[in-house]
């Protein structure tokens, strides 16, 4: 067997700014170097902002956390540059069976789409995530990544925000004209602004396991409901990188959780499952219960939250990690052009609105597995027992079953950002206002490629076979906010066009719904802001007035 | 209203008396998976979302008090 995993140690490091004679003022300043706040710092280094990057702790992630990450996650990390490499470090998967009692009920193939660069989930535990987003921001200039800086004062001005941070060396003080608050459930930043929570807590727990084994078991997610194992209750157990099984015990609400916790009584419900021969050995195991919360509002003055400082969500669907990777994602540029004033502090509220309503998503979704895993009264078991029982039989019956529905990407399609669809244009799908870009594979001069690695930090108009009128292109990047223009050719591109993507099988023109002349105005975040069944200049301008925060919605 | 509440069946005696006599043999466990065998059968062949949160309405009228209709708190 493989032996544990040592958590590396990073170093603690003064800083210059300890020694300032009064204190330092940077533009944005992160708490917290858990997914959420690397992913963020990365994002705001890419775009030129230089960011401080605190977190208390001189490592990763203890425990048992985050495992599951889905393709918008991994398409967001590979913009930042380390996509390939969670991928590569991690396990893929596409089968689950789900069990009922003594029965396979059903299996299931995710039957992934080919020609997108990113698989449809990796399997990581959260520490060698972190360690791959923190090996990505330890060689980028742009982060100052300060380990063993615990921020223990925040006070809010009306044109930054004073921070005092303690370290090993003692407190020093900071200011920043931003503040992202990714520092975790138990948010320093939300108890000090006086924040609450709302939502529930679920009342079940679990008894959540990293179980390292050389035994076969098959890479699959296998779910079981009241398995003859564990009577009554549910079980999930889930591949990790190097060896490494994720079984999660539903225990229920009354368990006793420093009693559940024993390593005897912990081997023991492990040896029900795993077998009375198998050989294996416990990382972590820990009882957990779940929030299902969030804060009111995501954007306090100059205090932005993030991840699960701003909301949690059970880990049934895999959310919290993969939507606080997504809050960055659409915080890193709105950041920027507001910095740069290139867009009014106004744009930040769409961050509000966007990823609130993203986390009302999620939050709707863990609920609702939540309900279907612990059922709240006999009759809601009975529905539940009766679509496993027919499961079995019927496609239809497996639709309501609900062991943890995996996370998909929030369409903003009613933000103030997003554009409409013009009925005249009959969009008959493609990728909607307010979607995420999909990825296809295409070709640039000659060479295999991805589509969605031309997309995104900047906004761009994709132009399918169509040539924009001479000097337009010029002008989109001469907007105030620029926009680049990249042309697809379905079929074949010429030889002489070397800017343009050739999308050889159709792939792109598919997925986008694509006829010649079909634009799609892309956000930063490779969200879709607009889109139109030709190219008009005038009507892109309005799209990014309206996508800058800089017009009113029409 | 889109639920469709006018009389439809070309016998409703005989559907009636074959519903009251599946549950002739069953115990009340019995009777409730049955129920909700029944339920999620005809749900997913009524197939419309509308329809099918009306016919909840209706059939909860009287049993809670309306404004805890669904009201998960409530339960116990
Ligand atoms: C059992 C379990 C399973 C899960 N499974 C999944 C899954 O499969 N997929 C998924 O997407 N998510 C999953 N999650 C959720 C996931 O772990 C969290 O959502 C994720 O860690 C949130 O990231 P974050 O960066 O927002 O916060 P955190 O990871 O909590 O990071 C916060 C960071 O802030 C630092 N910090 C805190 N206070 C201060 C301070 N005052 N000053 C400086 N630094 C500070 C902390 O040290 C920490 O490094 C799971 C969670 C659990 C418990």
């Amino acid at each position: 067997m493989a032996p544990s995993h040592l958590r590396p140690g990073f170093g603690y490091r003064r800083s210059a700014d300890q020694d300032a004679p009064a204190p330092v003022r940077h533009p944005v300043v992160v708490v917290g170097a858990g997914p959420t706040g690397l992913s963020m710092a990365i994002d705001l280094a890419l775009h030129r902002v230089p960011v401080v990057l605190l977190d208390d702790d001189n490592t990763v992630s203890p425990g048992s956390r985050a495992v599951c990450y889905a393709k918008r996650t991994l398409e967001v990390w590979d913009r930042l540059g380390v996509g390939e490499a969670v991928v590569a470090r991690g396990v893929g998967w596409r089968n689950g069976w789900v069990h009922h009692r003594k029965q396979l009920v059903y299996e299931f193939d995710l039957l992934t789409e080919a020609g997108h660069k990113m698989p449809a989930f990796t399997n990581l535990q959260q520490y060698l995530l972190e360690e791959a987003l923190v090996a990505r921001a330890h060689e980028m200039a742009g982060i100052d990544l300060r380990w063993r800086n615990r921020v223990i004062g925040l006070t809010v001005a009306a044109d930054h925000v004073a921070l005092v941070v303690d370290t090993p060396e003692g407190p020093y003080e900071l200011q920043c004209e931003w503040l992202v608050a990714a520092d975790g459930a138990k948010s320093f930043a939300r108890r000090q602004l006086g924040l609450e929570f709302v939502g529930q807590t679920i009342r079940d727990r679990f008894l959540i396991c990293d179980v390292a084994t050389d035994a076969d078991f098959p890479n699959l997610r296998q779910f079981w409901f009241d398995p003859p194992f564990h009577r009554e209750r549910s079980v999930l157990m889930h591949r990790q990188a190097d060896n490494l099984w994720r079984i999660d015990l539903q225990l229920g609400w009354y368990a006793d959780p420093a009693a559940e916790q024993v390593p005897e009584r912990v081997a023991m419900r492990l040896r029900r499952i795993l077998g009375e021969e198998a050989n294996f050995r416990v990382e972590s195991a820990e009882v957990y219960t779940f929030q299902c919360r969030r804060l009111e509002r995501f954007v306090h003055g100059r205090v932005l939250f993030a991840g699960d400082a701003a909301h949690q969500v059970s880990p049934f669907g895999a959310r919290g990690a993969n939507s606080g990777v997504q809050d960055a994602d659409n915080l890193g540029w709105k950041l920027r052009l507001v910095l740069a004033g290139l867009a009014p502090a106004a744009l930040l509220e769409s961050y509000n609105r966007e990823r609130v309503a993203a986390a009302d998503e999620n939050l709707r979704r863990a609920e609702q597995a939540a309900e279907f895993i612990a059922p709240r009264s006999p009759m809601a078991r009975a529905l539940r027992d009766a679509a496993l029982h027919l499961a079995g039989r019927f496609s239809f019956a497996r639709d309501f079953v609900n062991s943890g529905r995996l996370s998909q990407p929030t369409v903003y399609a009613g933000s103030p950002l997003t554009t409409p669809d013009h009925p005249a244009d009959r969009f008959g799908g493609g990728v909607l206002p307010g979607a995420p870009c999909m990825d296809a594979l295409v070709e640039r001069s000659g060479e295999a490629d991805w589509l969605l690695r031309h997309l995104g930090f900047c906004f761009t108009a994709l132009v399918f076979d169509a040539t924009p009128p001479s000097g337009q292109v010029e002008r989109l990047a001469a907007l105030p906010v620029p926009v680049r223009t990249v042309v697809v050719r379905v079929g074949t591109a010429e030889p002489a066009e070397e800017a343009c993507l050739a999308d050889t099988a159709g792939l792109a023109r598919d997925r986008y719904d694509a006829q010649p002349g079909t634009t799609y105005l892309i956000r930063p975040d490779q969200h879709v802001a607009a889109r139109w069944r030709r190219f008009d200049l005038t009507a892109i301008a309005a799209a990014m007035a309206r996508a800058t925060g800089s017009a009113e919605a029409a | 209203m889109k639920l469709d509440t006018t009389p439809r069946l070309a016998d409703p005696d005989a559907i009636f008396t074959a519903l009251a006599h599946a549950y002739c043999h069953l115990d009340d466990a019995q009777a409730r998976a049955f129920d909700a065998r029944l339920i999620l059968l005809l749900t997913n062949h009524v197939g419309d979302d509308d329809v099918l949160r009306e016919a909840i309405a209706i059939a909860s009228d009287g049993l809670v008090p309306r404004d805890r209709a669904g009201d998960l708190d409530a339960v116990p």
